[in-house]
């Protein structure tokens, strides 16, 4: 595949070498420039105008009245401050516990797949795991409400929180289980070897080299739960309100501009959340050594 | 394969008094269907280097990981100095492992890897640090204790995982293939140590090598293995001169298989073989060869010997104390009346301290001879010269199967 790639760059052929380069050089592929330009405008042009308009004085969100901070100023002291401040400590608590949650289960979970050898019903677990990811969210939003009125449970923050605790840990199990799967069983066996009992030789060996998998997995939970509109939007009750479903609740009587500051505020939580797990992953990409 | 089994060699050589450091009694390992042990017996001596030496996938590692205890035992005993320690998980076995890839710690220093085992035991800190340092200082590696195993280089990994497992002090050491990951000078060198090592340490060695020389240079004994049994066990002089199988001489350097019929036994071990060309050879044999079975002989190349036509053997070293003979020269049922094992030579390997000779047989096959090249540096054979063979007394050997 890699030599049938295509060689059009007229300049090719003069330096055998540099034809073989340019062969394998993705930018030099028909088509490259306008797809890339393309794809980039249509991801990225609707976030930047949402950032950059979050910092313009004027109330209307499409004329540019020069610089401001007036509507993060608004966010914070205006009118629905404190609508936003509920619903945005509602949102990190709701995510740091579901994170929390998701993730010593995930770990378990991976521990057990992973190391635990061959059992009946592996392929099966496997599946199980990951199909929260498959699930159309608005059928699981739907089965979960008709779940917790069924066995009675009130709605609020801590139905919020149980679903989202189920939802997060097919996330939080991918980047851990990834990491675990790059261990080599040799190390348990080394620390066991040397004394350690099983709890000790996880404790002492395995945790912490699985420590950047479990974070990058708790992150992502975080975020995906910090993020999640659809689920919480139909177990959450009355009263109780997040981030997403606060915005949502906004914009429904009009955009205003202070919604643009409050999701520019949103994206760099997560873009801060995705840095770190970024780098968190990338520093033990080699737990051999 | 049959299993052949050695009751002599299997005895721990020259610990008479206590236990022997291990024992395995009649083990067995099967994984469902498939058996990687066939019932193998040993006794592993108190301080003794011991190899356990075969191909990859014979079962030595297997055997290895039974006694560090990673692998349970299907049927048969485990016995450690007397007490039997099937059933004890790693930790609670006194032995230790240097890992194939030395398996350190990567989020530990070297220093910490060394502690680890000692601090699992619970050992008083001063104790600990203190021991710690004299073990990166008998390995050579005491500037080095704040590094992180990936600033070390692959020699210098190998010592850190040898100072880790002997720290706690183990009464026995097992090393799996330890010095397989180095390069060739490195490894020759630590092939040196790890025996200095052994001997001032004074604890039993199992080590683990599918490398033949490595075997032969540090063992006291080996056992040879293959297919999940054990094939022989002996002194590197025994395993080397008296191979009991061919198995074990094809596999352990070089040799000459020949295809013989015992025509006649004689006593003391001995029998007469005819070779498929007519030619007649007595043969050192172990047990008791039937008359008229096909059987295998091994002759070592390098005690095989070219003589001119008509002329002195070629000097073999220390020929003088071990007179060597050509071959039957006085047999009465020699054909022909010449020199029963003669041939042409078809091709000479010059190899820098021998040469190498491969000689035709009359029969057709062929056979290796090797000579100092010290001893007959003036010798002007070439290929398609006619030549006959000696055969050192006691060189060629019957083999069981």
């Amino acid at each position: 595949m890699v030599g049938a790639a295509p060689v059009r760059h007229k300049s090719t052929g003069a330096h055998p070498g540099a034809e073989v380069t340019a062969g394998h050089d993705v930018r030099r592929y028909p088509g490259f420039l306008p797809v890339t330009i393309l794809c980039l405008i249509v991801l990225y042009a609707p976030l930047i105008v949402v950032m950059v308009y979050s910092f313009n004085d004027s109330p209307s969100i499409t004329i540019w009245g020069g610089f401001s901070l007036r509507w993060y100023e608004d966010v914070f002291f205006g009118l629905e401050a404190g609508k936003f401040k509920d619903a945005a400590w509602n949102s990190l608590s709701i995510a740091a516990m579901a994170a929390t949650a998701s993730t010593v289960i995930a770990t378990s979970a991976a521990v057990g797949m992973v190391r635990g050898g061959a059992f009946r019903g592996k392929s099966a677990s496997f599946a199980l795991l990951s199909l929260p990811i498959m699930v159309p969210e608005i059928v699981t939003a739907v089965a979960t409400l008709i779940f917790f009125s069924a066995i009675g449970f009130t709605l609020g923050f801590a139905s919020i929180l149980v679903a989202h605790v189920v939802f997060c840990i097919p996330f939080a199990y991918l980047p851990i289980s990834a990491r675990l799967q790059g261990i080599e069983g040799v190390y348990e066996e080394a620390a066991r070897d040397l004394y350690a009992s099983r709890a000790e030789a996880f404790r002492h060996v395995l945790l912490p080299l699985m420590a950047p998998g479990i974070l990058s997995g708790f992150l992502l939970a975080f975020i995906i739960s910090l993020d999640d509109f659809i689920i919480t939007n139909f177990v959450k009750g009355a009263g109780v309100e997040t981030l997403p479903t606060a915005i949502f609740g906004a914009v429904k009587q009009g955009i205003k501009p202070n919604i643009m500051a409050l999701s520019t505020l949103m994206l760099a939580v997560s873009v801060v959340f995705v840095t770190v797990s970024w780098l968190v992953g990338r520093s033990g990409t080699k737990p051999g050594g | 394969m049959k299993r052949e089994r050695d009751p002599r060699g299997a005895r721990a050589g020259g610990s008479a008094a206590g236990p022997p450091a291990i024992e395995l009694r009649g083990v067995v390992k099967r994984y469902g269907s498939v058996t990687a042990i066939r019932e193998a017996s040993l006794e592993i001596g108190d301080n003794e280097f011991f190899t356990l030496l075969g191909p990859s996938g014979c079962g030595k590692t297997t055997l290895l990981r039974m006694i560090a205890g990673f692998e349970d035992v299907t049927e048969g005993a485990i016995f450690l100095y007397g007490e039997e320690i099937e059933g004890l998980p790693p930790n609670r076995r006194p032995v230790n492992t240097v890992f194939q890839q030395y398996a350190l710690f990567p989020h530990m220093t070297v220093a910490e890897n060394v502690a680890f085992g000692m601090q699992r035991l619970k050992r008083p800190a001063a104790e600990t640090e203190a021991r710690t340092r004299r073990m990166l200082d008998m390995v050579e590696l005491g500037g080095f204790s704040e590094r992180k195993p990936h600033q070390l280089s692959g020699g210098q990994q190998q010592r850190v995982a040898l100072a880790r497992a002997m720290a706690p002090g183990p009464k026995v050491l097992l090393l799996d293939e330890p010095l397989s990951a180095l390069d060739l000078k490195l490894r020759q060198a630590m092939r040196v140590e790890l025996k200095q090592l052994q001997e001032e340490a004074g604890i039993t060695f199992v080590f683990v090598t599918h490398d033949q020389e490595e075997a032969l240079t540090m063992s006291d004994r080996i056992t040879v293995m293959s297919a999940g049994g054990i094939q022989q066990v002996g002194t590197p002089h025994e395993i080397y001169e008296k191979p009991r199988n061919r198995f074990v001489a094809d596999f352990i350097g070089e040799t000459n298989l020949l295809d013989v019929t015992v025509e006649e036994v004689s006593g003391g071990g001995r029998c007469l073989c005819r070779l498929a060309n007519g030619a007649r050879l007595e043969c050192e044999a172990p047990g008791a060869p039937r008359q008229g079975a096909a059987v295998c002989i091994s002759i070592r190349p390098e005690r095989l010997s070219i003589v001119m036509p008509g002329g002195d053997s070629l000097a073999k070293p220390g020929g003088g104390a071990r007179a060597p003979r050509t071959v039957f020269p006085d047999s009465p049922a020699k054909p022909g009346g010449g020199d029963s094992l003669t041939g042409v030579i078809r091709r000479i390997v010059y190899l820098g301290t021998d040469t190498q000779y491969l000689v035709g047989l009359e029969g057709g096959s062929g056979i290796t001879v090797r000579t100092r090249n010290a001893d007959h540096a003036a010798l002007g054979l070439g290929p398609g010269d006619r030549a006959a063979l000696n055969v050192d007394e006691g060189a060629a050997r019957l083999l069981v199967d």
